[in-house]
């Protein structure tokens, strides 16, 4: 099978990049790709070790909280009647939607191809496994009697019990499930070249492991052409499946009837918070791999600038839905859905929800809307804010509906309680604990793919590309 | 096949709790302590709701006693993924504590917040261990339970009746709650059978449903104060 030549591709790599930047960023030298993106799987210093062991021994904290909880029962954590869902149920949320970074960069950006996506698309797709891992934990936690938990499966049983597919919570099985597969196939396939490139310049032990994991990769013209084929499927067969996820996620609470929850909005409404707060994931994570493991001829301030912009669109999109929701339900004025609208707008937790109208909304607004505050710093500081932003939103939907359902004589509170704390605590070690691991096994920027973009071979470009070619979106 | 039901007549509710009192010793439902019960984590199947209208000194007090409404449309059954929490053919909520996995879904979605969560597993002072029901079995740490209408004593009346060759009456069977209500304020009975005494009080013009716009279809039928 034969393509016509391609013109080059210009990727904006070897163009001057940075428009304003005070310091340019030094130029990517082919020749120092490998040495410089193997360095970190090659070479361990001290450090690492440290980091390692400080991330570890949080995760190790919130394993002994679990444990703690299922041993002494789950009244050593700050649930309480009515408000049945608390910490872990946010946390869940909240990590779920950071696992939408890599769909949105990576898949999207794949499709239209552009350019600036080559050196961010592993950060992403990684996050994106590992919020899942994370995420995927808390239903699991929250458990009353988290040992039963494969009842949720749908195995034949002698008594021919299956799970009841009519529960939202049955409906996450399966979509968490998927998404987990769909993202690790995502992660791992385009990584298969680059196993073959650490088999190549490793020996001993090393180059064992890597050449099993390279299954066997030769870089003829037809795997290329497979490789290239199996991305394309799965990038547009990852985008519907985490809209999905994140609907069926917001469907655990429309679908109750709790005031506040049982809204048609929900679905786009954590869609949207979902890719917001995985885009400011994605720019802190690359901020940090950038300072680290000295990352500056490769990550530029281009790519913080561009995904500043999608994160300061979604700024604005998280906005409207916050606005419509809370607009239709002012209107509406129905008494049980004004309780809990006044109990978030100006009773007890207006401090925590003008925190979050200030982290997500006027923040990145004026980081990223501003040109002059549009740095790297900028970006990262509006990230962190988003992210603390979007993790109070998760917990603002939740705990104030179910404290203050319909009858007065059972409203309550909730506050949490050390388990809980040090749980969500552990979860945050736990994504930099797997992520530091992660950059010692896998090239953190895909190598392959960053030759491809300064020296295009034409067996490369699939078809489909070539005839709509939309590689100068800078966005 | 029998739709139970239940009727409660504010009117004559006076807030004495001797239901609430009935209710734990017939379930076995556990006292959790003061400390619990100021965080909320008391289990009290049929609760007296208490309210105040007006300004002093012309206060009025009433009394609602609420518990799990059966719903006809429950919207704790179709969010449970185990279907712990299912209905019966003869209209009852029923909840199946060793298939529950502890998600807590149901009361979430419960309106009436009817529904309870076992924190730890329970424990009684001595010599309340000696009273325990044994035809209600005891529920472990991590299992949602709520008001059954006293299945154990429906059950056991319909057997009694098949016994003897009988047929069951209206007023033979009586959760522990109606059993006990001093001034006859809660009444239970068949609402499929016109001439039940339940039933007739739910046809009455006086009858409301609690939270009845939330689409649930309550079995309890609240005969609203005249006075």
């Amino acid at each position: 099978m034969t393509y016509p030549p391609a013109p080059l591709v210009d990727d904006g790599l070897l163009r001057p990049l940075v428009r304003r930047s005070s310091s340019p960023s030094p130029p990517v030298i082919s020749s120092r790709i490998d040495s410089d993106l193997l360095r970190p799987l090659l070479l361990t210093s001290s450090r690492f070790y440290v980091v390692a062991a400080f991330f570890g021994a949080f995760v190790l904290a919130g394993l002994v909280a679990w444990i703690s909880q299922i041993y002494f029962g789950f009244g050593i954590s700050g649930i309480r009647r009515p408000v049945y869902w608390g910490f872990y149920v946010t946390n869940f949320v909240f990590w779920i939607g950071i696992s939408h970074a890599g769909t949105l960069i990576s898949a999207i950006l794949r499709l239209v191809n552009a350019g600036w996506r080559r050196p961010v698309t592993r950060c992403a797709e990684a996050i994106t496994v590992f919020a899942l891992m994370i995420g995927a934990m808390f239903p699991l936690i929250h458990l009353g009697r988290p040992w039963l938990a494969f009842w949720l499966f749908p195995y034949p049983s002698e008594r021919l019990i299956w799970p009841n597919f009519r529960s939202p919570l049955v409906w996450d099985f399966f979509a968490i499930n998927t998404y987990l597969t769909g993202s690790v196939l995502f992660l791992v396939l385009p990584m298969i070249p680059d196993f073959a490139v650490v088999r190549d310049k490793s020996t001993g032990l090393r180059r064992r492991i890597y050449r099993a994991l390279a299954l066997g990769w030769r870089g003829t013209p037809r795997q290329w052409h497979r490789l290239e084929t199996a991305m394309q499927i799965m990038a547009i067969a990852i985008i519907p499946v985490a809209v999905s996820v994140h609907t069926i996620v917001s469907f655990d609470f429309s679908m109750a009837p709790v005031p506040m929850w049982q809204t048609t909005i929900f679905g786009p409404y954590f869609v949207a918070g979902a890719i917001f707060s995985g885009i400011a994931a994605l720019i802190i994570a690359m901020a940090v791999l950038r300072r680290v493991l000295h990352l500056e001829a490769y990550l530029h301030p281009v790519h913080f600038e561009n995904l500043g912009k999608l994160l300061l669109v979604m700024a604005l999109l998280w906005g409207y839905f916050v606005f419509n929701e809370r607009l239709v339900t002012y209107y509406g004025n129905g008494p049980a859905e004004m309780t809990v609208f006044f109990r978030t707008q100006r009773d007890s937790f207006a401090p925590l929800y003008w925190t979050m109208v200030v982290c997500n909304f006027v923040v990145p607004l004026v980081l990223i809307g501003i040109r002059r505050f549009r740095t790297i710093t900028g970006c990262v500081l509006a990230s962190g804010a988003v992210v603390v932003g979007m993790w109070l939103e998760r917990f603002l939907i939740i705990v104030p509906s179910l404290g203050a359902k319909y009858l007065p004589y059972s409203f309550g509170t909730y506050r949490p309680q050390p388990v809980e704390i040090v749980i969500t605590a552990a979860t945050f070690a736990a994504m930099a604990l797997l992520y530091a691991l992660f950059t010692k096994i896998v090239p953190i920027i895909s190598i392959w793919e960053l030759k491809a973009g300064e020296h295009p071979s034409p067996a490369l470009i699939p078809p489909a590309t070539e005839e709509h070619r939309l590689g100068e979106l800078h966005l | 096949m029998p739709r139970w039901g239940m009727a409660v007549d504010l009117d004559r509710c006076n807030g004495c709790g001797a239901c609430v009192v009935a209710c734990h010793a017939e379930n076995n439902i556990a006292t959790v302590g003061a400390d619990e019960a100021a965080r909320g984590r008391a289990n009290h199947w049929i609760r007296i709701e208490r309210y105040w209208e007006g300004e002093f000194p012309d206060v009025r007090l009433t009394f609602r006693p609420v518990m799990c409404q059966q719903c006809g449309n429950a919207p704790c059954e179709i969010v449970c993924p185990t279907y712990a929490s299912h209905h019966t053919e003869d209209g009852l909520n029923a909840q199946v504590y060793n298939r529950c996995v502890g998600t807590r879904y149901c009361a979430n979605a419960c309106p009436y917040n009817a529904r309870f969560f076992n924190f730890f597993n329970p424990a009684w002072d001595k010599p309340l261990h000696l009273q325990l029901n044994p035809d209600v079995s005891v529920r472990e740490a991590g299992v949602m339970e709520k008001c059954t209408f006293c299945v154990q004593r429906i059950r056991g009346a319909q057997l009694q009746a098949r016994a003897d060759g009988g047929e069951l009456r209206d007023g033979d069977i009586q959760p522990a709650c109606v059993q006990s209500c001093a001034v006859r304020a809660l009444v239970f009975g068949d609402l499929d059978d016109p001439d039940s005494e339940a039933s007739r009080f739910s046809r009455s013009p006086r009858g409301t449903r609690l939270l009845e716009d939330v689409g649930t279809r309550p079995n309890v039928t609240y005969l609203a104060r005249q006075s």
